[in-house]
């Protein structure tokens, strides 16, 4: 017991522990959206694009770092949106096209120009032990942000998760929804990144919600499952990073990805047939159809 | 060219052509649907039915024409089984409530909510099963649920695509029923479908496309070989029986016969 409490002698490591489980408890509740939209992937390349914007915001406002890689992320999620939206290339493709480009153009500014700044290995990999006073209120700002609108706009992206062109029908501004929907994913992942990191970002965004996806098949009870999943996750993996001495990031993705798969090895052909179909989504509202 | 709905009209489209992309579906079509309406959309695969439907919905806009609709009118949609994620994790009772969009905002159902989604479930004979996800339901069930979600808002207008497809000859009854009695009820509506003997032939007016209005009246008007000829691009023939019209293909030996 006293092994277990030891580490919460410490200031530094209560802080990273909540932050932990807020930063699960956030990428897990904004994941089901992502995940049943089939949009899994669009964590990966936003999570790379923002990097881009942290690399980008070293040449013209090195202070507003985090402002200007938010601004860098929303635009490339808008602008996959309308991409989409406007031709024929698939979500996937965009995705891959726009974000990556992103993070290309800004690591390549950074190159040329950048020096100072929060440094590359902190952004890649998480330093959640530390994270600074204004990036914890920045990350409670925007969970708490993410709460509201999921809680107060739940029906509204339900339907349109669900079937686009019947909400649009039924009365849901669904393209204000996703616009929305983007931009609280791109504030999600920029108040994460510090403490995840770039490259883990996109797993907690998908593994809570498969893992949830397995366990239901309610939507209330998976957005439930999903949170208290990632906050399970954030909080065991910092435990077990201290013991172990590695980075939180991955420790916690680590934690997520056993979880995934005790849950796969219990719920067996059942939660496999549930989750199967998380790579088919209705695209009703941005395919061509069969006239 | 109309629909032969009397009453107060609730959606106009007046020549109206639609494309996707530089892919033109339909030309200079004209269609209004009125109060009493309940018309089938007939035509064969990618004559631009769905389209016509989407003009209808406001969810297509046409390149030349106009589309206009009743300001307040309650519109809803029931789309094809074939498009819809099976495996999305959603109960009945969830799936029928995301049609209460407006009102309430918190994410879960009043006791109100769910005694309305209960009687519509009973009307439509499912009501045991509104705790079951949407998977676990026969191809007739599921069409009823999304009749459940539809008809929770009080649609004056109702609209389908193949609401048929896929489902069995009894289910098909049983859908037809279901719409005759809501019609009977006051609901417009317009239903897209290829199945011309079990389903067609049953309502009281048709509208054939295929890329424009090829004829427009009640069946026994349009269900003609000629009418068909240029609706399906194929010969058929048209047997009378018990007072209804029953479509055959025409044997390819007459085709043969008569050099065509």
């Amino acid at each position: 017991m006293e092994t277990l409490l030891e580490p919460l002698s410490y200031a530094f490591f209560q802080k990273g522990l909540i932050v932990a489980a807020l930063s699960g408890a956030l990428l897990g509740l904004i994941g089901v959206y992502i995940v049943l939209r089939g949009m899994s992937y669009i964590g990966h390349g936003l999570s790379h694009s923002i990097f881009g914007g942290f690399a980008a915001a070293q040449l013209f406002a090195a202070q507003f770092y985090a402002l200007a890689a938010g601004l860098w992320g929303i635009a490339s999620a808008l602008a996959i949106t309308v991409v989409v939206k406007k031709s024929r290339v698939g979500a996937d493709a965009a995705i891959g096209v726009i974000t990556i480009a992103s993070f290309a153009l800004g690591v390549a500014l950074f190159a040329k120009f950048g020096s100072s700044g929060p440094s590359f290995e902190n952004a890649l990999f998480g330093s959640i032990l530390g994270i600074s006073v204004g990036q914890i209120v920045g990350l409670v700002a925007v969970s708490v942000l993410t709460a509201a609108f999921v809680f107060l706009r739940y029906r509204a992206l339900l339907f349109s998760t669900f079937d686009p062109e019947v909400a649009a029908v039924s009365g849901v501004r669904v393209n204000r929804i996703e616009a929305a929907l983007m931009i609280v994913l791109s504030l999600a992942i920029l108040a994460t990144l510090t403490v995840i990191g770039v490259t883990l970002v996109a797993a907690m965004l998908v593994i809570p919600a498969v893992i949830a996806r397995m366990l239901t098949d309610s939507f209330g009870r998976m957005l439930a499952y999903s949170t208290a999943i990632g906050l399970a996750s954030g909080f065991v993996g910092m435990y077990l990073s201290y013991y172990a001495g590695v980075p939180s990031g991955t420790m916690i993705v680590l934690v997520g990805a056993t979880a995934f798969v005790i849950v796969l090895a219990i719920t067996g052909g059942r939660g496999l047939r549930r989750s199967a179909g998380l790579d088919s989504h209705s695209e009703d509202l941005l395919a061509e159809p069969a006239a | 060219m109309t629909g032969t709905g009397i009453g107060p009209e609730l959606i106009r489209i007046d020549g109206a052509s639609a494309s996707y992309g530089h892919h033109r579906v339909l030309t200079d079509v004209s269609f209004h649907v009125h109060e009493d309406q309940f018309t089938g959309i007939v035509g064969p695969s990618g004559a631009g039915k769905t389209t016509l439907l989407r003009l209808l919905l406001g969810t297509l806009a046409p390149t030349a024409g106009d589309v206009s609709r009743r300001p307040d009118l309650r519109v809803s949609y029931v789309p094809q089984l074939e498009t819809v994620n099976w495996n999305f994790p959603v109960t009945v009772m969830e799936c029928v409530l995301m049609s209460r969009t407006r009102g309430r905002r918190l994410p879960w159902a009043s006791r109100q909510e769910k005694a309305d989604v209960h009687g519509v479930l009973d009307r439509l004979g499912i009501g045991g099963l509104a705790e079951r996800h949407i998977r676990q339901l026969s191809g007739g069930q599921q069409q009823r649920m999304f009749l459940a979600r539809a008809l929770l808002r009080q649609p004056q207008l109702l609209l389908m695509d193949e609401p048929t497809s896929g489902v069995d000859v009894s289910t098909r009854h049983d859908i037809l029923h279901l719409l005759g009695d809501l019609h009977e009820d006051g609901v417009a509506i317009v239903l897209t479908t290829h199945d011309l003997n079990g389903m067609a032939a049953h309502l009281p007016h048709l509208v054939c496309v295929n890329h424009r209005i090829v004829a427009d009246g009640t069946p026994a008007e349009v269900i003609t070989p000629a009418v068909l000829e240029q609706t399906f691009g194929a010969r058929m023939e048209v047997l009378e029986h018990l007072g209804m019209r029953v479509v055959v293909d025409e044997a390819p030996s007459n085709y043969m016969a008569g050099g065509g």
